[in-house]
């Protein structure tokens, strides 16, 4: 029973049930979301964002505004600077998200070497820190997680039309700009409600790699919903169980995990199903 | 000639639908479509050929509004609901549905409920019943053959009972047979009243059987009857080639200057 016995251990500890509920909270969110990340060819943004949030994340540290605010309002501005510079067409899309979210993190970067004494919570802020989880922090995740729910159950139709066929989803009324625009605000909600607890690097991993595992071993949009949400809740709260007794940095386990999931799926579909790897197109 | 053959199809069918007035859009600074005036009535069944980069599927985009209009207007009867079928090129065909799902995407606007209803069960299937593919509403949309591809985007465009079919380039990539298929399967929904409006490339395959050509290079060059419009210099100033018009089983047949002479060197 002392096997039993060390797998309760790390229960008895404040911070790392919170850690817990919010990593597996995190995932399943991530997970939903992941499924229109990876079908509208977005992983770019979702990886982007994060990165630019993550310069905002320092500068509120170090300016030491609330995190909430200062991380939020930069996340708009990369992401306003990014539709701007795109729009000129001169350069396409993925290079504007290249050059200003890295610009972005190196600025953040550049400012926790700096200023040392902020230095704890913007690394926190990169790796994710499941010791200074609050119970806030929970609330604000379930909070997200009940929206994003809320968003693609209510929206569903628009947003698999608009996902699909834009132009024809446009042409049938749907309003593709608005529906594109929540996704991304869910997205970027997201990313700053999730980020000081399972880290920048997390964050852009849990929005892709828990969806291209799903999109494997389904060829259906509704099921899809369902299986990514779960890889992505199971692997999190495996992996923030596995990097306690391993002692390893919880995001990399769980970054691990989905990718020995992803490895496993797709050495299991190529075996099984030729028409289910004709799903990796998208990926 | 261009203004007494609008003049001609305005008197003898039903209402307009569509009306393009001075119509110019741009990509950037390059004119892609300009000054077009057309006019596109009640019960007509009308095709638009012109070689690629005329700006056909640009004008088309233009009328059906998802592509910006630089000047002039286009007026679209109100309450009008157009179907739309795009180029099947232009699918993403790895995406993750089914053909039902497919079909039932057009009541997104007025249905929220993330599940097929029985009811929308129903008319799904009427509609591919309708089309002659009733067994494949279970099916992804990989698994269909290239004719099967094209019915199940025309039996979305049908399924929210539209006023007006546009269809962009319905038998580009098909075989011969589908394309048989296709003309016939249109030529049913209009006899059954729909209006319909379509873009095309092959002009012995499709334009010559239309009732309505109008032949496009980034303008309406000309507009009409097959037989009025499919003329050497009408085709001459559209694909800036010279072809040349033959007559088979009563219909206009057009021949690339280009191929028969090569032919007639090989000889």
């Amino acid at each position: 029973m002392t096997l039993a016995f060390d797998l309760f251990e790390p229960y008895g500890f404040q911070f790392f049930r919170n850690g817990l509920v919010v990593a597996t909270i995190a995932g399943a969110l991530c997970g939903l979301l992941g499924v229109f990340v990876i079908l509208r060819g977005m992983s770019y943004i979702g990886h982007g964002l994060s990165h630019a949030v993550f310069g905002g994340a320092a500068a509120s540290a170090v300016m030491k505004v609330n995190y909430f605010l200062g991380a939020g309002i930069w996340g708009v501005v990369s992401g306003l600077l990014i539709a701007r510079v795109a729009r000129r067409r001169v350069i396409g899309a993925d290079a504007a998200i290249g050059v200003v979210t890295t610009a972005s993190f190196a600025l953040g970067l550049a400012l926790m070497n700096r200023y040392g004494q902020a230095s704890k919570s913007i690394e926190a802020v990169l790796f994710g820190s499941v010791l200074g989880v609050k119970v806030a922090d929970i609330y604000a995740v379930a909070l997200v997680a009940l929206l994003g729910l809320a968003v693609v159950v209510l929206g569903y139709r628009k947003l698999l039309f608009s996902t699909f066929d834009r132009d024809v989803a446009q042409v049938s009324n749907v309003r593709v700009s608005l529906v594109e625009a929540v996704l991304l605000a869910m997205i970027s909600l997201t990313i700053l409600v999730t980020m000081r607890v399972i880290g920048t690097l997390l964050i852009s991993a849990l929005l892709v790699i828990p969806a291209a595992s799903a999109r494997m071993t389904t060829n259906s949009f509704s099921r899809l919903l369902w299986v990514s949400p779960i890889i992505g809740a199971i692997t999190c709260f495996v992996g923030m169980n596995l990097s306690y007794h391993l002692d390893t940095s919880a995001s990399a386990t769980i970054i691990l995990l989905d990718a020995l999931v992803f490895v496993s799926v797709y050495g299991f579909a190529g075996v099984r199903n030729r028409t289910k790897m004709a799903s990796l197109g998208h990926l | 000639m261009l203004s007494k053959t609008r003049q001609s199809i305005l008197s003898k069918t039903g209402s307009p639908l569509i009306v393009c007035e001075h119509v110019s859009c741009t990509y950037g600074n390059a004119p892609v479509v300009n000054d077009v005036y057309l006019t596109i009535n009640r019960g007509e069944f009308v095709g638009i050929v012109g070689p690629s980069g005329s700006g056909k599927t640009t004008l088309l985009k233009a009328i059906i509004g998802s592509q910006p209009v630089a000047h002039g207007s286009i007026t679209i009867e109100p309450q009008l609901t157009i179907g739309y079928v795009p180029q099947v090129e232009t699918v993403d065909w790895y995406f993750p549905v089914t053909v039902e799902e497919v079909i039932v995407m057009t009541r997104a606007k007025t249905k929220w409920w993330p599940r097929i209803t029985s009811a929308e069960r129903t008319a799904v299937r009427e509609v591919l019943e309708k089309l002659g593919i009733a067994d494949v509403a279970n099916r992804h949309i990989r698994e269909l053959s290239g004719g099967q591809q094209q019915r199940v985007f025309l039996a979305r465009a049908m399924f929210c009972q539209p006023d007006i079919l546009v269809l962009d380039e319905p038998t580009s990539g098909v075989d011969v047979r589908t394309r048989h298929e296709i003309l016939h399967l249109l030529a049913d929904l209009h006899q059954d009243g729909l209006t319909i409006l379509l873009t095309t490339h092959d002009l012995n395959g499709l334009a010559a059987h239309l009732p309505r050509v109008i032949c496009f290079k980034k303008t309406v060059i000309a507009d009409g009857s097959p037989r009025d419009v499919l003329t050497p210099q009408v085709l001459e100033t559209t694909y800036g080639a010279p072809m040349e018009v033959l007559e088979h089983g009563g219909m206009p047949l057009v021949v690339d200057h280009g191929r028969v002479a090569m032919r007639g060197e090989g000889k």
